[in-house]
């Protein structure tokens, strides 16, 4: 596996294209919308009053830098690569959703909105946008899909907890994408007061740029702290691919050391010669729309959206963002993926080999890590994108094991 | 010269605005499309507008969404709009029809052979919903190769300089989205609309043509003082979720002729 090399990364162009995905593929009452959130995120990014801020919260609030830890059991066990995990479940919250969800609240407020929206697939996103929302006084409103909310009950009682108002949706396959449907119709009809607080690396531009903006601390710190414990670059990152911005905040740092392997981890689900997947890279999908961007999707010969399928909720999406696509286009990242079976093979050996209990999306990451880790020598290194904590999860395991948790 | 531009010419000999009702190809069924259209003809329409099913209609309201998820669930697509037109054009070569799509269903089929189909089927225009004037290029080429206009939407927040470049880009007629919200929405403030058209006509000579969110003759009637055309959708796509076809149809035909008469009383 020899990755392209790129020695300057300079996408998205100013249309927010990365080759010949992504774009602005929305309707025009949209426009005038996103063009003051482009101009309110270009002024901000260079005002030291905001970076401060933004600084602080991620210092103090979200309690960042978070540790790149050894996984010494993990490592003797599979008897390979040196295995890191970058720590984003230590993140307040949970996962590392927070990182972009504090950066856009903050832009919000600087923009004057009074009102914050946002979709959830695992719930992850809801809760770290009902975090922030009800830190900064503003009013949140969280769009689920009706399936999504069954399997993650606990997440929705703790936005509720957190003063969100969580709205079901149920149209379409009533799971994230319909959720991005009915969250781009509020905005739409509430642009003057709202603003939309996407949750992952895609939707027209600046969005895929934005949130990798606020996510790639998690790579600049990873490369820092590679440095210092082992006085190299990792040879090797891995991050699971749902929407992919867990993925592209640790990618992105390294894009240009063309050294370092990028590996990205879809959700198999239940197999890729089955329709119950979500591999848009590493299978089976086409080039399409979809919520405001080109990228690969998983789409019928008619443009339907195909319903994805995962284990992970998180990772149960149809598209992906455009940088992904161009980033498998430009054979710089290597996009491959992992079952639903083997993403919960992992969840229990990490759980037991280091006392980690990471999240379903992140197993899919940590699958793949435990079938190349013993391929490399042990003088090398990845880092996995400890990117949630499984704690979440508890309930669908629990349940696929035929134990029902008592409730109340 | 293109049958949009003959209906509108004609309609301004007769001192008279077009009526443009939409619905949602395949919906309620499939075998029921073609009927309804020579029915909207019959209850006064000068133009169709014809949804294609897409899976994620996300500027569409409660009510054409659930005719897409109809349409959907029952696997019409594209291929199947371009059946109805052609099967809608052997009796009636004359009322021109413009589709309304989202990108995807194109982008699957690939914009040459899409420009090819529509062509051959006898659509007259294509209305994009989520493609911009930014990213519509590569389209518009391979439309203008067959004589297809291609129709822009303009909103009451779009900029006059995108007024400007819109205007450059269309052909057919200008879509004017009468509020800020989805497909059926109330419009709050009909003058608004008025002022906002008026400002738009000084700016472009197509027709400008306002949609979302005109439920009733009066409706119509008032933004049809400023106006060329009249765009209704949700309110005859709500009838046929209330009703059973034969019901609903004779509603559609109702509300579209009270729309007709009080558009023309009004000229």
């Amino acid at each position: 596996m020899k990755s392209a090399e790129i020695k300057k990364y300079i996408w998205p162009d100013k249309q927010g294209h990365f080759g010949e995905f992504g774009g602005q593929f929305i309707a025009e009452t949209l426009f005038p919308a996103i063009n003051e959130l482009q101009k309110a995120f270009s002024i901000y990014l260079k005002d030291s009053d905001f970076q401060r801020e933004l600084d602080e919260d991620l210092a103090f609030y979200v309690g960042r830098p978070s540790p790149l830890y050894f996984a010494k059991n993990l490592t003797q066990y599979l008897g390979g690569a040196k295995v890191f995990f970058k720590r984003e479940d230590l993140n307040h919250t949970g996962a590392h959703k927070i990182n972009h969800a504090v950066g856009q609240a903050l832009l919000a407020k600087r923009m004057g909105k009074t009102r914050i929206i946002a979709e959830t697939g695992a719930g992850q996103h809801g809760v770290a946008t009902a975090t922030v929302a009800t830190k900064l006084g503003l009013k949140c409103v969280i769009y689920m899909g009706e399936n999504d909310m069954k399997r993650q009950a606990a997440n929705v009682y703790r936005m509720k907890l957190l003063g969100a108002e969580v709205k079901v949706v149920t149209t379409g396959s009533k799971t994230l994408k319909d959720a991005v449907n009915a969250a781009l119709r509020d905005w739409v009809s509430n642009l003057d007061d709202t603003f939309y607080l996407l949750g992952t690396v895609l939707g027209p531009a600046p969005y895929p740029e934005m949130v990798r903006t606020f996510q790639s601390v998690v790579g600049r710190e990873a490369k820092r702290q590679s440095i210092e414990l082992t006085g190299k670059l990792p040879n090797m990152l891995v991050a699971c691919v749902g929407g992919g911005s867990n993925a592209i905040g640790l990618f992105y740092p390294f894009i240009e050391d063309a050294a370092v392997q990028l590996v990205g981890v879809e959700a198999a689900g239940k197999g890729i010669d089955t329709p119950e997947h979500a591999c848009r890279l590493s299978a089976h999908g086409r080039v399409g729309v979809l919520h405001g961007n080109r990228t690969y999707i998983m789409s019928n010969h008619e443009g339907h959206i195909l319903p994805s399928h995962s284990i992970s909720a998180g990772l149960d999406y149809p598209g992906v963002g455009p940088e992904h696509a161009w980033l498998k286009e430009a054979g710089r990242v290597n996009y491959v993926n992992a079952t639903d079976k083997e993403a919960l093979h992992a969840f229990r050996l990490i759980t037991l080999k280091e006392g980690i209990i990471p999240a379903l999306e992140t197993s899919h990451a940590l699958a793949y890590v435990i079938k190349q880790a013993p391929l490399m020598k042990s003088s090398e290194i990845i880092i996995v994108n400890l990117s949630g904590r499984g704690d979440k999860d508890i309930n669908t395991v629990a349940k696929i094991d035929g134990i029902t948790l008592m409730e109340n | 010269m293109s049958r949009l531009i003959s209906c509108f010419n004609e309609l301004k000999q007769l001192n008279r605005k077009a009526l443009i009702p939409y619905i949602t190809t395949g919906h309620p069924e499939l075998k029921l499309s073609v009927e309804l259209m020579h029915l909207l003809v019959k209850s006064g329409a000068d133009i169709i507008e014809l949804g294609v099913p897409f899976s994620d209609p996300f500027a569409d309201g409660p009510v054409i969404e659930k005719a897409h998820d109809i349409a959907v669930a029952k696997g019409v697509g594209l291929s199947h709009v371009f059946d109805v037109v052609s099967e809608f054009r052997v009796l009636d070569k004359k009322t021109p029809i413009v589709l309304m799509s989202y990108l995807n269903p194109i982008e699957m089929l690939n914009n040459a052979r899409f420009a090819e189909k529509a062509n051959i089927a006898g659509v007259d225009a294509v209305l994009i919903v989520d493609c911009p004037p930014e990213e519509s290029s590569a389209l518009a080429k391979e439309l203008n190769q067959v004589d297809i206009d291609m129709i822009f939407l303009v909103s009451p927040n779009t900029s006059d300089q995108r007024i400007k470049q819109i205007d450059q880009l269309s052909s057919g007629y200008i879509y004017y989205v009468s509020l800020k919200g989805v497909t059926g929405s109330n419009i709050p403030d009909i003058d608004h609309v008025v002022q906002r058209v008026n400002h738009v006509k000084t700016m472009t000579d197509l027709p400008v043509a306002v949609g979302f969110g005109v439920k009733d003759g009066k409706t119509a009637a008032e933004i049809s003082q400023a106006a060329d055309g009249v765009i209704v959708g949700a309110a005859l796509v709500k009838e046929l979720h209330d009703h059973i076809p034969t019901i609903a149809f004779t509603k559609i035909a109702e509300k579209l002729s009270d729309m007709r008469q009080a558009m023309n009383r009004a000229e």
